[in-house]
Formats: C-alpha cells, sequence, structure tokens
C-alpha cells in the first residue's frame, strides 16, 4: 500500500477551509499542583515524560506545550483516553481552568490577556459551551434555562422568550419548555444544554464529550443533530471525545492526545492511512479502512492502462468504490484534479478488506 | 471523562506509577501488623498492670482532692477577678464603648419579643398579643411555610402547652429563642455563604467551629456572665454561639454541594459572582439551608431552657427549680411543654425545607389558588384573632381551666392532673420496681464506675498523668499525647484534678455503654432496612430534645445519683452514635458482602468479619461524637448528684464565692472535652484503612 506523502506530523495545516482562524493555541501549558508554572520554563523538567515530572515536582502536566489552529466553521475534534487532559485543555480555551502558560487567540484576541469583565463577554457572546452532565439548572424550567446565557447578559424579558423559543423548536424540543430537567430524559436534557449554548448565537460551540453518558441510539441521534445544526449554521465547534467512531463521524480534523501531549492532528482518513506512531496505529487499528480511506490510499501509480477504463475520483471512499471495482473487467482509473493518479483493482480492494477480515 | 474540577482531574492524570507503590503500601503494615500490635497491647497492658499496682500500694496519697467548698489561690484569683470586673463595669472603656451597649441592644430585642409575647412591663403586665393572637400567628405563618398538617399540630401543640399551665414561661422561653435565632441567622447565613464561597474562610472557620461544637453547651454561660452579667443579654449571646455554628456549616455545605459541573456551565456562558450566587448557588442551596435553620432553631431552644442556670427566665427556670428539688411532677409538666415546643418548631421548619425543595413546582403542580385563599383568609383571622388578644382580657390571658380527673379529686388544671400523675406514676414505680431499679444502678456502679472511678481518683496523680498520657500516645499518636500532658498538667493547676477523674470515669463508662448500644442498634439499622425506617424517626426526634428534658425520667427511676446522669448521658448520646453506625454498616459494599457470602459465611460471621472491621472508621467517628455528647451530658449531670465537674460548675452559678471554682470547673471541662476530642480523632483517622 502505496501512502502519499501528506503532513500528517504535529505541525497545523488549517488553511483547507478558510484563510483566518477562529481559535490558535500557542504553547499551551496547564500544570496541577504546588509551583506548577516553573515547569514549562525549565527545559529540562519540560522534556520529561509526565511520570518523571510527576515523581520530581509533585506536579501534573495535564496539558502540555499545545499548539493549533481551528478554522472558521471547522468541526475539530480533541480525542483522547481518560486521563489524556482533553477536558482540561478545552477548559483552558475558556478559562474555566486557568491556564499555566500560553496563549489562545479568539479571532486575533488573546483571551489570556482578557480582563474578567471582558472575559465574562467573551463568554457571553463569542463561545458557550456544552457539558457531558449536561450542567442544567435544576429549580427553572427548560425556557428558563435555555433563556439563562441571555438573561445574564442583560437581555430583555420578551427578546430572552421569542429568542429561547427558537432555540427550543431549532433542537426539537417543541412542547417541553415549561417541564424541569429531571423530568427530562438524558438525551432531551442535552438537546437542553445544547439549545443552552446556541440560545446566545456564539460563533464557537465547545462540547465536552457531551453524548457519552447517553444511551447509543440516543447518542446517534444526537449526534445526527450536530451534524445538522453544523449544517444548517456553520458554527465552529470544538468537540471532545473519547470514541473514535465518534470523531471520525463528526470532524473534519481530529487531534489526538496522549498524556497530555498533541501526537497526531490530521482528517480521519489520514489518521487511519498514515498514523503517526504506534500508539495511534494502535488506536485506529479497529477502524474499518474501507468506510473511512478514499482511493488515494489505494491507488497503484503510474500503471499503464487502457484509456477506455471505468474512472472515480481519488476522494470517493473505498467502500463506495467497491462495486464499481469489483463490476470493472480491468482497474479503475483514480482522477484527481482532472489527472489520472493511479488505478485501483481487485487486488488493492481485496488486499484492503481482507486484511480487515483476517484482523 | 467527568473532570471538571481539579480534584478528579489531579486523580485521573495520575500516571501508571505510584500504583507499585500503592501495593507495597498495603502489603507492608499487614507484614509487620502483627508484630506491632502486640507491641501496642503490650504497652497498654504493662501500663494497666503497673497502674493497677500503684493503685493498690498508694491508695488514696496524693490524689489532688479538694473538699466542695475548699478553694485554692487560683479559684480566689478568678473570684477576684469577678468582682474587679464587677466593679469596673461603668468604668471600663471596654465596657463602657462595647459590652454594655452589646447587653442594651440585646436585652432591647429580647425584651420587645418578651413584652409582645409574654409579659409586658408596663400595667398589669398582659403581654402586647395576648395567647389568642400568638396562636393564630404561629398555626398561620407554619400553614405558609409548611402545610396543613403542620399548622394543626402547632395550633393543638400551642392549647395544650396553655392548658398545661405554662403559657407564660413558654412564651418567656419562645421569645428569648426568637431573639436568639434571630441574631445567629442574620450573623451565620452570611458567613456561610463566604465559607461557602471561599476556600480559605472555609479553611478559617471549620476548627473554630469545630471548636465551638466540642464545648459541652453551658460551659461558657459563666464566663458570659463575666461580660454581660446575669440576664437575658448574657442568655441570648450564650445561645447564639451554641446555635449559630449548625447554620454556618450547613450554608457552606449546601453551597459546596452545588455540582461543579452546574457552576461550570454557567461560568461558561460569563455570569458574574453575584449573579452566580443568585441564580445558581443560593437557589439550589435553599432547602439545606433551611435544614440549617432548623437546626438552628433547636439548638436555640435547647439552649435558652439551659441558660436557666444563669437566670434566663421561662420553662428551663421551671425545670431547674424543680430538679433541685427533685420535684418530678413539675419537672415533668414543664419537661413536656420543652417538648412540645420542640416537636413544634422541628415539624414546621422541616416542612419548610421539603417546601422549599419543591419549591416553585409545587405551586405550579398542585392547585395554588386555594392555598393562597386560605393564606389569605389566614391572615385576616390573624388579624381579628390579634385584635381580640389585645382587647379582651380571656384571650389576652390563658384562661385558667380546671377540672376533676377523678369523681374525688378535687378541682385542678390540665398541668396539675399531669405533675400529680407523673409524681403518682413515680412513687408506684419506685415502690413496684425499686428492686430492679436499685440491683441496675448499683450493678453498674459497683462493678463498672466505682472502680474505674477509685483507679483513676484514688491513684496518686502524677501516675494517673503518665498512664493517660501513655494510652494517648499509644492509641493516638505523638500530637494527642503532648495535647493531653499539657491538658491534665492545666487542670491539675485548676486544681481540679480529682473532680476532672471522677468525672473521666463517668464519662467513660457512659461512652462504653453508649458504644454497645450504638453498635447493636447500628447495625441492626445498617442490616435491616424496615429496622431503619422504624428507629430512624425515633432517633431524630429524640436528638430535637434539650438535653435537660432527658433527666427528667431517669431522676424518677434512679433519684438522684451519679448513674442517673450516666443513664441519662447515654440515652443522650446513643442516637447520633447509633445513626453513624448505621451509616458505616450500610456504606459496606454490597459487592464485598456478596463474595464474603459467596465464601459460605454466616451471618455472624458476615456481621463480625466483614460489615463491623469494615465499618471501623464509622465505629470511631461514633466514639468520638458520643464522648463529646456525653461529656455535656454528666456535666449537667451535676444537677442531679453526678457531682464533680458538673456539680462545681452548678454551684459556681448559684454561689458568688464558689464563682470562681465554677468557672474553673469549667475550663477543666473544656479541656477535657477537647483533650477527649483531639484523641479520639487522631485514634479514628489512624483506624481509617
Amino acid at each position: 500500500m502505496a501512502a502519499p506523502s501528506l503532513s500528517t506530523s504535529g505541525s497545523t495545516d488549517f488553511a483547507e477551509t478558510s484563510a483566518v482562524p477562529d481559535f490558535s493555541v500557542r504553547g499551551l501549558w496547564k500544570v496541577f499542583g504546588h509551583r506548577g508554572e516553573k515547569i514549562p520554563g525549565d527545559p529540562e523538567l519540560a522534556s520529561l515524560p509526565a511520570a518523571e515530572i510527576m515523581e520530581r515536582t509533585g506536579c501534573v502536566p495535564a496539558v502540555r506545550d499545545m499548539n493549533f489552529d481551528v478554522a472558521r466553521g471547522e468541526v475539530f475534534v480533541i480525542m483522547g483516553l481518560s486521563g489524556s487532559g482533553k477536558s482540561t485543555l478545552v477548559r483552558c480555551l475558556t478559562r474555566l481552568i486557568e491556564p499555566t502558560v500560553g496563549q489562545v487567540f479568539l479571532e486575533g484576541q488573546d483571551i489570556m490577556k482578557a480582563s474578567g469583565a471582558a472575559l465574562r463577554d467573551l463568554r457571553r457572546r463569542k463561545m458557550s459551551m456544552v457539558f457531558q452532565h449536561f450542567g442544567l439548572l435544576p429549580h427553572r424550567t427548560v425556557i428558563e434555562n435555555v433563556a439563562y446565557g441571555l438573561e445574564v447578559r442583560g437581555a430583555g424579558k420578551s427578546e430572552r422568550r421569542t429568542r429561547a423559543m427558537d432555540v427550543i423548536n431549532l433542537v426539537g424540543l417543541t412542547g417541553y419548555e415549561k417541564r424541569f430537567p429531571d423530568q427530562l430524559s438524558g438525551g432531551m436534557q442535552q438537546r437542553v444544554g445544547l439549545a443552552r449554548a446556541l440560545a446566545g448565537d456564539p460563533d464557537v460551540l465547545l462540547f465536552d464529550e457531551p453524548f457519552s453518558a447517553l444511551d447509543p441510539l440516543i447518542r446517534r441521534d444526537m449526534q445526527a443533530e450536530v451534524i445538522r445544526l453544523h449544517r444548517d449554521m456553520g458554527k465552529t465547534m470544538i468537540f471532545i471525545t473519547h470514541d473514535l467512531s465518534e470523531a471520525l463521524k463528526l470532524g473534519d480534523r481530529i487531534l489526538i492526545m496522549r498524556n497530555g501531549e498533541l501526537v497526531q492532528i490530521g482528517t480521519g482518513d489520514q489518521l487511519v492511512g498514515a498514523p503517526i506512531d504506534d500508539y495511534v496505529a494502535d488506536f485506529v487499528s479497529e477502524v474499518p479502512k474501507a468506510d473511512v480511506l478514499t482511493l488515494k490510499w489505494i491507488a497503484t501509480k503510474g500503471v499503464d492502462l487502457p484509456g477506455d477504463c471505468a474512472t472515480l475520483p481519488a476522494d470517493t471512499v473505498i467502500k463506495d468504490a467497491i462495486s464499481t471495482v469489483l463490476k470493472s473487467s480491468s482497474p479503475v482509473l483514480v482522477i484527481e484534479d482532472g489527472s489520472v493518479i493511479g488505478s485501483v483493482g481487485r487486488d488493492e480492494i481485496l488486499a484492503l478488506v481482507g486484511k480487515q477480515d483476517a484482523a | 471523562m467527568s473532570a471538571p474540577s481539579l480534584g478528579p482531574n489531579l486523580v485521573k492524570e495520575l500516571p501508571e506509577r505510584p500504583r507499585p507503590q500503592v501495593i507495597e503500601a498495603r502489603a507492608k503494615p499487614e507484614a509487620a501488623a502483627p508484630k506491632r500490635l502486640s507491641i501496642k497491647t503490650m504497652i497498654l497492658l504493662a501500663t494497666l498492670v503497673v497502674w493497677i499496682i500503684c493503685w493498690a500500694l498508694f491508695k488514696g496519697k496524693a490524689t489532688l482532692a479538694l473538699g466542695t467548698a475548699t478553694l485554692t489561690d487560683v479559684h480566689r484569683g478568678l473570684n477576684d477577678f469577678n468582682e474587679w470586673i464587677g466593679s469596673g463595669r461603668d468604668a471600663n472603656p471596654w465596657f463602657i464603648y462595647l459590652f454594655n451597649p452589646l447587653r442594651a441592644f440585646l436585652d432591647t430585642i429580647a425584651n420587645f419579643f418578651t413584652e409582645t409575647l409574654a409579659v409586658s412591663s408596663s400595667g398589669k403586665g398582659y403581654p402586647n398579643i395576648g395567647w389568642l393572637g400568638v396562636v393564630a400567628i404561629a398555626t398561620w405563618i407554619s400553614y405558609t411555610i409548611g402545610n396543613v398538617r403542620v399548622a394543626i399540630l402547632t395550633l393543638v401543640g400551642l392549647i395544650l402547652i396553655g392548658l398545661q399551665d405554662l403559657w407564660v414561661p413558654a412564651m418567656q422561653t419562645l421569645a428569648l429563642t426568637l431573639t436568639a435565632v434571630l441574631i445567629s441567622l442574620v450573623l451565620a447565613i452570611p458567613l456561610g455563604i463566604w465559607a461557602g464561597v471561599s476556600n480559605r474562610f472555609n479553611k478559617f472557620v471549620t476548627p473554630v467551629l469545630d471548636f465551638m461544637q466540642i464545648l459541652p453547651s453551658y460551659v461558657y454561660l459563666l464566663p458570659l456572665t463575666l461580660f454581660f452579667a446575669i440576664g437575658p443579654a448574657a442568655a441570648v449571646v450564650a445561645t447564639v454561639i451554641y446555635a449559630a455554628p449548625p447554620t454556618i456549616r450547613i450554608t457552606a455545605h449546601g453551597i459546596r454541594q452545588v455540582p461543579t459541573t452546574t457552576v461550570e456551565a454557567v461560568d461558561s456562558l460569563g455570569v458574574t459572582g453575584w449573579q452566580r450566587l443568585r441564580t445558581v448557588l443560593l437557589p439550589m442551596s435553599k432547602r439545606t439551608i433551611v435544614i440549617g435553620i432548623n437546626q438552628t432553631i433547636m439548638a436555640a431552644l435547647a439552649m435558652v431552657t439551659i441558660a436557666a442556670l444563669i437566670a434566663a427566665p421561662g420553662l428551663g427556670q421551671i425545670v431547674l427549680r424543680a430538679l433541685q428539688s427533685l420535684n418530678i411532677g413539675t419537672a415533668f409538666n414543664a419537661g413536656l411543654a420543652i417538648v412540645l415546643m420542640a416537636i413544634i418548631l422541628d415539624r414546621s421548619t422541616t416542612a419548610a425545607s421539603v417546601r422549599a425543595e419543591l419549591g416553585a413546582r409545587a405551586a405550579k403542580g398542585r392547585n395554588p389558588k386555594i392555598r393562597w385563599s386560605i393564606i389569605g383568609g389566614g391572615l385576616v383571622v390573624t388579624a381579628v384573632a390579634i385584635y381580640l388578644s389585645q382587647t379582651q382580657l380571656w384571650a389576652a390571658v390563658f384562661p385558667n381551666y380546671k377540672f376533676k380527673y377523678t369523681a374525688d379529686s378535687n378541682l385542678t388544671s390540665v398541668g396539675g392532673a399531669i405533675s400529680d400523675g407523673t409524681a403518682n406514676a413515680t412513687t408506684w414505680i419506685q415502690d413496684h420496681f425499686s428492686g430492679l431499679t436499685s440491683a441496675l444502678r448499683e450493678g453498674v456502679t459497683s462493678i463498672f464506675l466505682n472502680p474505674l472511678e477509685s483507679l483513676l481518683v484514688d491513684t496518686p496523680f502524677f501516675v494517673v498523668g503518665a498512664v493517660l498520657v501513655i494510652i494517648a500516645v499509644v492509641v493516638a499518636g505523638t500530637r494527642p499525647g503532648i495535647i493531653t500532658a499539657l491538658a491534665l498538667i492545666f487542670i491539675g493547676l485548676l486544681g481540679m484534678w480529682s473532680a476532672a477523674m471522677a468525672t473521666l470515669a463517668a464519662v467513660l463508662v457512659a461512652t462504653v455503654i453508649t458504644m454497645i448500644i450504638a453498635v447493636i442498634i447500628g447495625t441492626l439499622m445498617g442490616r435491616s432496612k424496615r429496622a431503619d425506617t422504624l428507629i430512624r424517626p425515633i432517633l431524630d426526634g429524640a436528638q430535637t430534645l434539650p438535653a435537660f428534658v432527658y433527666l427528667i425520667p431517669f431522676l424518677a427511676l434512679f433519684g438522684p445519683t451519679r448513674f442517673t446522669a450516666i443513664v441519662a448521658a447515654v440515652v443522650y448520646a446513643a442516637p447520633a452514635s447509633i445513626k453513624i453506625v448505621a451509616d458505616g454498616i450500610r456504606g459496606v459494599s454490597p459487592t464485598t458482602l456478596e463474595a464474603a457470602t459467596s465464601c459460605g459465611s454466616s451471618t455472624w460471621q458476615l456481621i463480625t468479619k466483614v460489615q463491623i472491621p469494615m465499618a471501623s472508621k464509622s465505629l470511631a467517628l461514633a466514639t468520638n461524637q458520643g464522648i463529646i455528647y456525653v461529656l455535656s451530658m454528666v456535666v449537667v449531670g451535676g444537677l442531679v448528684g453526678a457531682g464533680a465537674l458538673g456539680y462545681l460548675v452548678v454551684s459556681g452559678f448559684v454561689q458568688l464565692n464558689l464563682y470562681g471554682k465554677g468557672l474553673a470547673a469549667g475550663v477543666a471541662i473544656v479541656l477535657l472535652g477537647v483533650t477527649l476530642d483531639r484523641v479520639t480523632q487522631a485514634a479514628t483517622s489512624k483506624s481509617g484503612r
């Protein structure tokens, strides 16, 4: 299998969607513990593995030297196992947890330098967050919960009502607005959380494992809901999850974290097709490759073929190409930007699918 | 990953490294345990043997015993100090600018309530609002904050108190209680909120509250009289000191228990600190705060009755005088009125806390119109009742209702009938069961109490002191040992050694009995849900009663002896300890129980080998709480012949020349309490595994 050479390292290549990044993170650290601020500045300590830092200083580096950009309108997924620091990272982005050092830019403005009032204003208007355990106010009805953010930023009563009802309808909670949170199912409660985040019409939505506490079926519905909202509203989303299939389903790009460190950033097929190390390879090994990889990942280059062969675009997912390739008597040409980059025949398809079955 | 707060995050981010250490740490004591345990036991046994030998050899020598009326220089010094302060009351700037105005302020509030509810200082002494008005207001409030049931309870209870001939003293008690509760809440709720939001303030205030809690309730009455003289002001200050901590503590707890996710969620929406408090923290801790208020009210009632010792008027005064003259009938009648008031206050505020939880929802769910029209109608009725109680004699002063409870008896009031009935019943019990009660009393006294007391009191003081310090070091560690040594030295210097040892003996015996009861009933409750639902309300009820009340029935049964005080202490302390043990037993993981059962353990083995050992931390905590409760009650028992420190404090209230000695005894009680608390707490954390 010939993997095309693509930038899959820690460096960033956000430029695909838009020129101006919404979110930029530079050299972000969060170290828990006494005098944790010493560690990022100390090159010797900073390069040690987490366990060693813990041993020497008693401090826990939850986020280490994080750098990435998120483009406007992008769904950016941060993925890692429990304890990898992803929840800490997303809280650092809104300073719910105060980062130790580093910079976080939202539309070019450094959040780290924002005063208390400026930070509140950012949270009220620019970014909202959806939480794993919902964080709803049990003593308020659904509509009062949804309108809460508008209330704290001083919106009038009628404006709050109108806006809240709009959002409630948008997330499919129509008819439930007078209920209290504990009268709703988990999925419904998370819709309230989603509506609350949307009510302020923020530019950026942050999701902290929003669906982990839900049943699989409801989770699937909610994922579809997020995809629909993203399609309709095009908001920038930063999405935390520990579930790789969720990450592949939702994410334009995925950042994999381990022990507070960035391991790899890339699109789903980049992670599956060209994992940067064994950790990522192990992570993605269970993924059905035919569902994720596109033809360009398996196309054989430079083969001499007759011109009347069937053709398929390079970004066709392999799964969707199977029937065409198998029906065709000869290999299928793979076209990218109008030129042939190679061909895919039964052998390539079977090699991939067969390997998968063996595993 | 649910790691919103720093704590869980830290735990989760821990790398693999510490795991082997944990295993090592676990393995070590297991290997070393039998050896270390035997050393400990050997030290304790050797100490005990030496102690007994010393006791046998030097019995009665160097005991530091002191006659009841004998004074030391320290006591005389304290007497002089009292006189000096008394004479300086109008000259010293502290008094002129701080204590006297504060006292005047507190007296004003207390007098306002007293004149409104009980006796006015002008005219014929009728209160500004007569009984009819008070009953109407109280019933209306119970309905508004609670429900129909507590309203009826309030109505019936108050009329019953009136029929007991105790309306005026009950209103005096209520007036002082209201004063103290008002001031407590004004102070405690803001402090509690502060402790809830600020970690730093919480760290500062928690040990202060702990200390206030281990002080037996009436120990600070005597020092307070130094600054506020005898009267309502001192009673109110003492009550506030005793009653405010629960609200501070529980308010802080309520605010702290608001889920981090919720706080984070509203933070992420950009709330200000004030918005967070007003829209999230306070509404979500409302119910808990009301529970705190409930505890404050109950504590205030208990303390106001005890403040009878410094001449606070009311029901406590009647109980106190009856106890001192061994008039069981009168004591029981007044005690019953206290219980009635406690029940009314407790039920109403508990109903209020339930309503606080339902909050807006109940109003939306049930039919609010009926409720609001009853409240409105009730308001009108209440206004009429108040008007009547100010203009009509029958509505101002509770009617003196008399009846014949048997055909040939004299005309008597309900209160008189209760007193007589109790007195007759007491006589009957004493006539028929004196064999049983005295056998029980003599048995425990001669088998447990006397030997232990003799060992503590009659052995030379330096031997006992050394023994106690060694025990403290072995069971609790070096620091508690040092605290013990210092406390014992101070007790000796205060001239309180012998009395303190006698009190210690009573406390230890009562604690052992308390713990036996707590383990038995607690295990039963922990294992059986049905037993729990049956017993827990009784315990809750018992915990709301003022300490005083417990003495009355046992005085009737056992007469004025040390044993009476011990039994009263056990009954007073047991509910808290039982609950802690029950919760500990219930807390044992069901998986572990299943595993043990699947190995073929019998029920007995399950209890003794799994549940009780795994609940050892709760057991130790129960002992700690038990000792503190027992101490405060054994001291109150000074009123009924328990002697020792409690008696000295009580006589300090009564006789001016014993004031200094009483004060010294009070300090000795505090030292004893602090020592016992520190030692048992350290032992608790040692038994933590």
